[in-house]
């Protein structure tokens, strides 16, 4: 698929060469998503309406089975009802039916689509309003498409947040929203310093339940926490909030520029910023001035994974002095990540999407010292000498705030420092 | 459209790639959107694979439905021949685009490439990932097997091992020993470390060991009525059907009895020794593949002395053979695939001991019912590094160890009996090897109950926040930062003054 790779310059404020690609990706589908989702929003059920592929994916991609009985589960298509539409209807309404019997602590019901429900064109936006006028006000029930031909990885999770934003409470208060799903921890801990900026009116988008979730003004500003919601951002937009445009929390230095924007969105004064920050940015910086000595000027490359990728390549590269070989992305939404790729210095290769086999030649050929990858490709790599960091912790892990900055780095540090303690 | 938890199975095409990926010099190009590449992780992570698995993925995207999959297709498998420079071809449909009808046969037809291509139709919304092994190598062997002159011993091919198969790779070891042991050739082990070019030599032996009838019965079947091969219906998984395999191999062969040496063999005398007199009647639940199954029964009731309360499988490919055993058993025969029907099996019978897969052993540990793996699917716990098989005389001996771990050991069973009451050693403490079931109540009390240092209420909030396993050492580092640096109470922003100042 060599044809279909090609440069292109994008704009910002300097040109930057993108390197797009296409080929087979070694990348999830947005159904990935769930796997925490699940968990942040605590009254919601996510009902995949698919094939065996992919229940199988779920209960694969976490490499780990949740010991709970999970919020999830998927609706297997079967050969009947691939014959006739009505029928597939039919039959999910009944499988939901019994799920919400089994199950009557959900509040939220989310009709997940795959693959095999979009190549058939199930309507589930259908589907979930005939099912809402069955259960609402009891259950409210919304739907959104995770399928592997229309969304990579972490775009499940914009597609989830901005299924939300239609239902969003109206008002005409003046609010702050913070989006995107983050470990609990690390919500708490962003939201309080937002708190103490003297910025009350503050909600996450995923709220931790149906009580909890936003509402929604022309006034509504909202920063995001993760740079793959802009479907999210779209809708968001549309209901009239304004986005506050920042570089991404990770680091000492994003952290202490995501809250800047905000600082100056809501006229904070500067007095006022530095008590707030100043303690935890000193943290962040002893916390990460121990672990840079393992991380200068080593050479890194990430394969395209969570969308993750150009934030952390500016965090590792300006924090911790690594050098960027190759920043892999599976999407890149400059108006999102411009902030963050304004800041990197000897621009590196930013790519797009994915041909494996010939990103795999590059990265061989560069030999860099930390390969950042799927699970998939990790200890194949690791085999051929490479030294790999898996993304899929990236995403599991907290690493955003300052508190988390030094466990941020830490991640690419311990592989590197196990390589050197093994002697065998 | 059934509502699906957990699996036992993946789709057909996973099937597939366990037979593609335990073989060499062979590739598959699976027609798939963007996404199935998960799979992959299945081999590099629970068997720790040290290669990708000779996948090509066509990763269709929604634009390209209508316009060009078909092309892009093509291309894929065009380019993997270049790069791969396989011996031969797999190439198939995923879920997805067995809905979109490309016809990946037909148009890597039409390529008109110089190596064999072998199309597969795995029937996404029918069938499930047991068949797709079974029959992905059915159509390896019928599109590569040709007449060949037999060797003039007596040999034999080891037939059904593939990649994620449940101990295959230690199984094919112990098997090769007792062959070599009995004076017999071995002529090839397939799929496991098969290249097309070895199926090509296939019908050089005289028989077939149907290891594993999941995976392999279809071409077996297919050899006999072909090539006249006979092959062996006995798995050889415990001491007894180990012995009727051989004894089945003896008469394919024409010989009246072979010496197999069982001074290996611990598991006889294991179990007759009076240590294992608590096994007696022990009330045992199987779950898993049927072969798995069938053969753990026997053991479970001959060789330990177990009472089977309960067994069933998730392949109903074997539901007959699961159901005439279970008859003869006089207990009932559970054939699902359906997770919370399994449990609710075992809810209800209550057994001593759990034999199944990683389900079976999730479920036993919600339900504080011990349980031992015997079948696929396993986790990556389940792939050790030692040597650990199922089949023959070592795999009796691994099987007695496995099954015995779990269990509760003889005196210590009467101890807990006597002492019930007792806070530290009662029946909700576990066997005293495994050290997985600490009291929750004991952690709670530590956060709390603190002398010198008084941690501000949002401080044990936090501390809370941070994940359990990590959660004691944070808590001891605080105490000691605060303690050296002479606070009385902990904050929250004490809490991470002392992250920092322990960072690595």
């Amino acid at each position: 698929m060599n044809e279909h790779s090609n440069i292109e310059k994008i704009g910002g404020c300097s040109e930057i060469p993108v390197l797009k690609e296409r080929g087979q990706r070694e990348v999830f589908c947005g159904l990935t998503g769930i796997i925490w989702l699940h968990r942040k929003i605590q009254d919601a059920f996510f009902l995949v309406v698919g094939s065996r592929t992919c229940a199988h994916l779920l209960q694969s991609a976490a490499g780990v089975m949740i010991f709970a009985e999970p919020r999830f589960g998927t609706a297997i298509l079967e050969e009947k009802d691939l014959a006739g539409m009505a029928d597939a209807h039919e039959e999910l309404d009944r499988e939901v039916a019994n799920l919400l019997k089994r199950r009557p602590d959900i509040k939220q019901l989310f009709l997940v689509g795959s693959c095999p429900s979009e190549v058939i064109k199930l309507d589930l936006s259908n589907a979930a309003e005939r099912l809402s006028k069955i259960y609402f006000p009891k259950v409210k029930v919304l739907n959104f498409s995770g399928s592997g031909i229309e969304t990579t990885f972490t775009q499940g999770e914009d597609a989830c947040l901005a299924s939300l934003v239609p239902t969003l409470e109206e008002t005409d208060e003046e609010n702050l929203i913070l989006v995107g799903s983050l470990p609990d921890i690390v919500e708490d801990q962003l939201v309080e310093l937002i708190k103490e900026l003297g910025i009350k009116e503050i909600t996450v988008l995923p709220g931790r339940d149906r009580g909890t979730m936003p509402s929604i003004s022309k006034k509504s500003k909202f920063i995001l926490a993760q740079p793959f919601l802009t479907d999210t951002t779209e809708a968001l937009e549309k209901r009239g909030a304004s986005r506050i445009n920042a570089p991404f929390p990770f680091g000492e230095e994003g952290t202490t520029l995501w809250l800047r924007s905000i600082k100056e969105s809501y006229g904070v004064s500067d007095d006022k910023f530095e008590i707030v920050t100043s303690a935890p940015r000193k943290r962040a910086q002893i916390g990460l001035e121990k672990l840079r000595t393992s991380l200068q000027g080593k050479t890194i490359f990430f394969f395209p994974d969570s969308q993750l990728e150009i934030p952390l390549a500016r965090f590792l590269s300006r924090e911790c002095g690594m050098k960027l070989i190759e920043v892999g992305s599976p999407y890149i939404n400059r108006s999102i990540v411009d902030k963050d790729l304004e800041l990197i210095e000897n621009m590196p290769v930013i790519s797009e999407g994915q041909d494996v086999d010939l990103q795999l030649d590059r990265c061989r050929e560069s030999n860099p010292d930390i390969t950042v990858c799927g699970l998939g490709l990790a200890n194949p790599l690791e085999a051929e000498g490479l030294t790999t960091k898996w993304a899929i912790e990236l995403v599991f892990t907290p690493i955003h705030g300052y508190e988390q900055a030094q466990d941020l780095a830490e991640l690419f540090v311990r592989p590197l420092k196990r390589k050197e303690a093994l002697f065998i | 459209m059934k509502l699906s938890i957990w699996t036992y199975e993946g789709p057909p095409h996973v099937g597939a790639m366990r037979v593609a990926t335990a073989m060499e010099k062979l590739h598959f190009v699976l027609h798939a959107p963007q996404g199935d590449t998960y799979a992959d992780l299945l081999f590099t992570m629970i068997e720790r694979g040290n290669k990708r698995p000779p996948v090509t993925y066509t990763t269709f995207q929604a634009r390209d439905l209508g316009a060009d999959t078909a092309d892009l297709f093509k291309k894929s498998c065009e380019e993997a021949v270049e790069r791969f420079k396989p011996e031969a071809l797999l190439v198939g449909a995923s879920c997805t685009a067995e809905l979109i009808q490309d016809d990946p046969g037909g148009l890597a037809d039409a390529l008109n490439l110089e190596i064999p291509v072998i199309p597969l139709e795995l029937p996404s919304y029918q069938r499930k990932e047991n068949f797709g092994t079974d029959e992905t190598f059915y159509q390896i062997v019928k599109a590569l097997a040709c007449p060949q002159e037999m060797t003039e011993k007596f040999s034999v091919n080891i037939l059904g091992p593939t990649a994620l198969g449940f101990r295959h790779r230690d199984d094919v070891r112990e098997l090769k020993t007792i062959l070599d042991d009995l004076n017999i050739d071995l002529n090839i082990v397939a799929p496991l470390g098969a290249a097309p070019s070895s199926i090509k030599i296939l019908t050089k032996a005289h028989a077939n060991i149907m290891l594993y009838p999941e995976s392999s019965e279809l071409a077996c079947r297919w050899l006999k009525e072909n090539f006249g091969m006979p092959y062996t219906e006995h798995t050889p998984i415990g001491i007894n059907s180990t012995k009727d395999f051989i004894e089945e191999l003896n008469q394919i062969r024409g010989v009246r009895d072979s010496f197999s040496d069982t001074s290996r063999l611990n598991f006889d005398w294991w179990s007759k020794s009076v240590d294992s007199n608590y096994f007696t009647g022990k009330r045992v639940f199987i779950f898993g593949d049927a072969t798995h199954v069938a053969t753990a029964s026997r053991i479970a009731k001959e060789e330990m002395a177990f009472s089977i309360v309960g067994i069933g499988c998730y392949n109903r490919e074997y539901a007959r053979k699961i159901r005439s055993l279970a008859k003869d058993l006089s207990v009932d025969a559970l054939i699902s695939d359906d997770y919370l029907e399994v449990e609710k099996r075992i809810a209800d019978l209550q057994p001593e001991l759990i034999l199944g897969s990683q389900m079976e052993r999730h479920i036993g540990k919600r339900l504080g019912i011990p349980c031992a793996v015997i079948s696929a699917p396993f986790h990556v716990q389940d792939h050790p590094a030692r040597f650990s098989p199922q089949v023959g005389w070592e795999g009796a001996n691994v099987i007695f160890d496995t099954w015995v771990h779990p269990l509760v050991m003889g005196l210590e069973e009467h101890l807990l009996g006597m002492f019930r009451e007792d806070f530290e050693f009662n029946d909700t403490a576990g066997p005293s090897h495994l050290s997985n079931s600490k009291s929750k109540l004991n952690e709670e009390k530590e956060i709390i109950a603190d002398n010198e240092i008084i941690w501000a209420p949002e401080a044990t909030k936090e501390l809370k926040k941070i994940p359990f396993f990590v959660r004691g050492k944070a808590k001891r580092n605080t105490e000691k930062f605060a303690f050296e640096n002479g606070h009385s109470a902990i904050t929250k922003d004490l809490l991470y003054e002392a992250k920092a100042h322990y960072a690595r």
